[in-house]
C-alpha cells in the first residue's frame, strides 16, 4: 500500500474525525486506489450499507481484471495509483461570482461553441460547481418536473431520496463486472445522474447536463441511471468539456437506461472533453460504458452521439432489444484530429421477437488521427423477425489520418434481415474546389461538407443542440485542410 | 479606349503539371461587353487554362493573368471569385448531404461581404432564385436536393448556370456546358447566357460545337492546339472548323 493511501486508511479509520474535516475542506484526496479509498468515497457520500458492498464487490472483481489491450487506439499504460478518485466541488466562495471573473479565452471557446449565455456561465463555473452540474437544472426546473412526476437529480442524491430505486436497478444493464472501466467506476463512481420518468408521464422537457472535468490530475467516474416506466418518454441530452492540461485524464463513466413497456428514451451526447494538443500531449482518456435496455415490450431506446474531442474515445452505446417488437437506434458522429484516436460503434442485441436497430455512423479523420467503428449485431436465438440496417460511413481529410470499420454479426435465427453499407470517402480537392470557386472560404467549405456528410445524425439532435454540433466539428477541425 | 476596357488579359501563360507541359506562352486579351468562344481539340488544355484562371493548385504557373486590372495568380480561388470571376465547371462535382440553396445562398453572401454589401436573408434569397429558376426551367423540387446529387448530366450543367445567373458575375468562363445537353436544354442554357450579355462583362464559352454559337453569338473565336492560342478569328472561323476538323491547323502550324 502506498504512503498516501496509508494516510487515507488513517483517516478512516483512527483519526477518522478530523481527517474527514480536512478532507471536506481540502478539493481532492491524494491519488492512490485501495479498498480504504473506496470506502472513503462511499462514508463521504453518506452511503447506505447496500451502496458501499457493491462498490466493495467491484472493486474486489476490478483487482483480478487484466487491463484491456485493444487492437486500435494505442495509449501509455494508465497508473491507477496516480489518479485522485475524489475530487469534491470547490466551495462556491472559490468560485467566480460573474462571467467577468473567467478567463476570457474560454469564454471565446464557449461562444464559438454557440452555447447559450447562462450555459457558458454554468460552465465557466460561476455560482455553481462545474464538477458536475445537473444540480442546477435540477433546481431551476424542480417544481416543473415534480409536478409532473419526474425525478431528475444528482445521483448522489437519488442514493440518500430513492435508494429502493437504485437497488433495483444499479448494475441491472452494467453489471459491475462487465468490463474493466465500467467494473473501476462501480468501486469509485463520484456522482452524475439520476432519472424516473413514472408510468405513462411524457417528460415535459429536454432534460440536460453538463459534465466538466476541472481538477488537474483526479480521473472523472460518473453514473448515469434513466428509467423510464411503461408508456412513459423522455428525451436527455448530455455535454462534455474539459479545460486544457499536459497530462491525459482519465474519464470512466457508465450510463445505464432502462425501457419498460412502450417507453422512449432518447439519449443524446455532444462530447467535447480536451483532445489533446497538435502534437498529441495532454488530453482525456475517454472509455465510456453506455448500454440502454428494451426491457418492455414495444420500447425504443435511441443513443445519437457527436464525439469530437478526448485524445482516445473508447465507447460503444449499445441496445438489448429483450422486448417484442423493441427498436434500438444509434446515430453517430466521431471526429479525430491530430493524433487522436477514437473506436467507437455500438453492440444491438436482438432478444425478443420482430426487434428491429438501426445503426448510422459517420466517422471523420484528419491529421494523423484515426476513427474506427465497431460494430456488432448480435440475433440469439427465438429472436424472429429481426431486423438491422448499418450504414458506415468514413470521411477522410488528407492522406496521414485513417478510418477503420470492423463489422460483427452474429445471427442465429434464419429469418434476420442483416443489411450492412459502407463508404470511404476523401474529402475531394475537387469539393474544395468547387465550393471556393463559388466565393466559400476554404474553413467555410469545409464544415459545409463535412455537415453535408453528417446530415443524417445532427437531424437526429435537438435544435440546439445540432447547432451546437455544427459549430464543435468546426471548431475541431480547424486548420484539419491546407 | 479600348486598351482600358480589357477585362482579362492573359500575357505568356505557361502551365504544366509535373514535368508535362500544357499550356505554353499563351496570350489571350478579353475586353469587357466581348462573348468569346475558344474551342480546340481534346487534351489542348482547354480546361486546363480554366481552372488556372480560377486558381485551382497542382499546376506550376508562370506568365501574367491580369483580371480587372491586377495580377490574379497569387490570389485564392475565392479572392478570385469575389471579384466577379465564375468558372461553370465541365464536371461539376456532387456534395451529398449540402443542400444546393444552401450552397448557392453562402456563395452569393460571401461574394455580397466582399462587396460591402448586407448579406440576403432566407426569405430575400428565396425571391431571388425563384426567380432565376424559373428562367432556367428548373424545377422547385431542385431547391431541397443536395447539390447535383443524383443529377443527370443534363441537370448538372443547367445548375452551373443557375448559379452563374445568380451570381452576376463579370467574367463568366463556361467549360463545356453544352456537352450532354438536349436540344431544348441547349435553348435554355443559351438564353440563360445571353440574359447575362452586358457591356460590363465578359463570357468565355469553352465548347466543341458550332451549334452552341448559333445561340449566343460570339465577338471572337479562338482555337487553342498545342498549347496556345493556334489561330483566332470571328464567328466564321467555327463554321470552318466544323466543316475541317482541326488538321488543317496542326498542319499549318507543323509546316510554320
Ligand atoms: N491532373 C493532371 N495530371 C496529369 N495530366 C493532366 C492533368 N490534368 C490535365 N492533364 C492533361 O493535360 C492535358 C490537357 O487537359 P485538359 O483537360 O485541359 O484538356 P481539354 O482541352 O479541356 O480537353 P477536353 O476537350 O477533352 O475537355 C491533357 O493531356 C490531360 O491529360
Ligand atoms: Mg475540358
Amino acid at each position: 500500500m502506498s504512503k498516501q493511501n496509508q494516510e487515507i486508511e488513517d483517516f478512516v479509520g483512527g483519526q477518522y474525525k478530523h481527517g474527514f474535516v480536512t478532507d471536506i475542506q481540502s478539493d481532492t484526496i491524494p491519488p492512490g486506489l485501495d479498498e480504504s479509498v473506496v470506502r472513503l468515497i462511499s462514508k463521504k457520500k453518506k452511503e447506505p450499507q447496500f451502496m458501499l458492498d457493491w462498490r466493495l464487490q467491484a472493486y474486489a472483481h476490478w483487482q483480478t481484471m487484466p487491463t484491456p489491450a485493444w487492437a486500435h487506439v494505442h495509449y501509455p499504460p494508465i497508473d491507477f495509483q496516480e489518479i485522485s478518485y475524489f475530487s469534491a466541488p470547490k466551495s462556491a466562495d472559490d468560485a467566480p461570482r460573474s462571467l467577468d471573473e473567467v478567463d476570457p479565452k474560454l469564454l471565446e471557446t464557449y461562444e464559438k461553441l454557440g452555447i447559450p449565455l447562462h450555459e457558458r456561465a454554468r460552465l465557466a463555473g460561476v455560482a455553481v460547481d462545474a464538477v458536475f452540474d445537473s444540480v442546477s437544472v435540477a433546481t431551476t426546473f424542480k417544481a416543473k418536473l415534480a409536478e409532473a412526476g419526474v425525478i431528475f437529480c444528482p445521483f448522489s442524491e437519488a442514493v440518500q431520496e430513492h435508494p429502493a430505486l437504485l437497488e433495483q436497478y444499479l448494475g441491472s444493464v452494467v453489471p459491475y463486472a462487465d468490463n474493466f472501466y465500467a467494473c473501476l467506476n462501480s468501486a469509485v463512481f463520484s456522482d452524475g445522474s439520476f432519472v424516473f420518468i413514472p408510468k405513462g408521464v411524457r417528460c415535459p422537457m429536454e432534460l440536460s447536463t453538463y459534465f466538466r472535468i476541472n481538477e488537474a490530475k483526479t480521473g472523472q467516474f460518473e453514473r448515469t441511471l434513466i428509467i423510464a416506466e411503461e408508456g412513459s418518454h423522455v428525451s436527455y441530452l448530455e455535454g462534455c468539456t474539459a479545460p486544457m492540461r499536459d497530462e491525459n485524464q482519465l474519464h470512466a463513466a457508465v450510463v445505464e437506461l432502462i425501457a419498460l413497456d412502450d417507453a422512449q428514451i432518447k439519449y443524446a451526447t455532444v462530447q467535447n472533453w480536451y483532445p489533446g494538443d497538435a502534437e498529441g500531449r495532454g488530453g482525456i482518456f475517454n472509455f465510456v460504458t453506455k448500454r440502454g435496455d428494451c426491457r418492455g415490450n414495444n420500447s425504443r431506446i435511441s443513443w445519437t452521439q457527436v464525439e469530437t474531442g478526448s485524445a482516445i474515445t473508447w465507447k460503444y452505446p449499445s441496445c438489448i432489444l429483450r422486448g417484442d417488437n423493441s427498436i434500438g437506434e444509434f446515430y453517430s458522429v466521431a471526429v479525430t484530429n491530430n493524433f487522436q484516436q477514437a473506436d467507437t460503434g455500438t453492440k444491438m442485441i436482438h432478444i425478443g421477437k420482430n426487434t428491429r436497430s438501426t445503426i448510422i455512423s459517420k466517422g471523420i479523420s484528419a491529421g494523423r488521427a484515426s476513427t474506427a467503428y465497431r460494430g456488432l449485431v448480435k440475433v440469439l436465438p427465438g429472436a424472429t423477425g429481426a431486423r438491422n440496417f448499418t450504414q458506415c460511413d468514413s470521411l477522410l481529410m488528407g492522406d496521414r489520418c485513417a478510418a477503420h470499420t470492423f463489422p460483427y454479426m452474429e445471427v442465429k435465427e434464419p429469418d434476420a434481415q442483416i443489411e450492412h453499407e459502407a463508404t470511404t470517402s476523401k474529402i475531394g480537392e475537387d469539393e474544395l474546389f468547387y465550393c471556393r470557386q463559388r466565393g466559400i472560404e476554404e474553413e467555410d467549405a469545409v464544415n459545409m461538407i463535412v455537415n453535408g456528410f453528417c446530415k443524417e445524425v445532427f437531424k437526429e439532435l435537438p435544435m440546439e443542440f445540432a447547432v451546437e454540433a455544427q459549430n464543435l466539428l468546426a471548431v475541431s477541425l480547424e486548420g484539419a485542410v491546407g | 479606349m479600348r486598351k482600358n476596357n480589357i477585362l482579362l488579359d492573359i500575357n505568356k501563360l505557361s502551365v504544366s503539371i509535373g514535368d508535362k507541359p500544357i499550356l505554353r506562352d499563351l496570350s489571350l486579351q478579353v475586353a469587357a461587353g466581348e462573348v468569346h468562344a475558344i474551342m480546340g481539340p481534346n487534351g489542348s488544355g482547354k480546361s486546363t487554362l480554366a481552372q488556372v484562371l480560377a486558381g485551382r493548385a497542382g499546376y506550376e504557373v508562370s506568365g501574367e493573368v491580369r483580371y480587372l486590372g491586377e495580377d490574379i495568380l497569387d490570389f485564392s480561388p475565392e479572392e478570385r471569385a469575389w471579384r466577379g470571376l465564375f468558372l461553370a465547371f465541365q464536371y461539376p462535382v456532387e456534395i451529398p448531404g449540402v443542400n444546393n440553396v444552401y450552397l448557392l445562398k453562402a456563395a452569393l453572401n460571401a461574394q455580397r461581404k466582399y462587396r460591402g454589401e448586407a448579406p440576403l436573408d432566407a426569405f430575400e434569397f428565396l425571391t431571388v432564385i425563384k426567380e432565376k429558376m424559373k428562367l432556367m426551367r428548373i424545377d422547385e423540387s431542385f431547391l431541397n436536393r443536395s447539390v447535383n446529387a443524383g443529377f443527370s448530366g443534363g441537370e448538372k450543367k443547367r445548375n452551373e448556370i443557375l448559379q452563374m445567373v445568380v451570381l452576376e458575375p463579370r467574367l463568366a468562363v463556361l467549360d463545356e456546358t453544352d456537352s450532354g445537353l438536349d436540344i431544348d436544354a441547349l435553348k435554355v442554357v443559351a438564353s440563360g447566357v445571353n440574359t447575362m450579355r452586358d457591356p460590363e462583362r465578359a463570357i468565355v464559352l469553352i465548347t466543341h460545337y458550332q451549334r452552341l454559337l448559333d445561340y449566343i453569338k460570339p465577338d471572337k473565336v479562338h482555337v487553342l492546339a498545342d498549347g496556345r492560342i493556334a489561330r483566332s478569328g470571328g464567328p466564321e472561323l467555327a463554321l470552318e472548323l466544323e466543316e475541317k476538323g482541326y488538321d488543317w491547323l496542326r498542319d499549318e502550324a507543323a509546316s510554320a
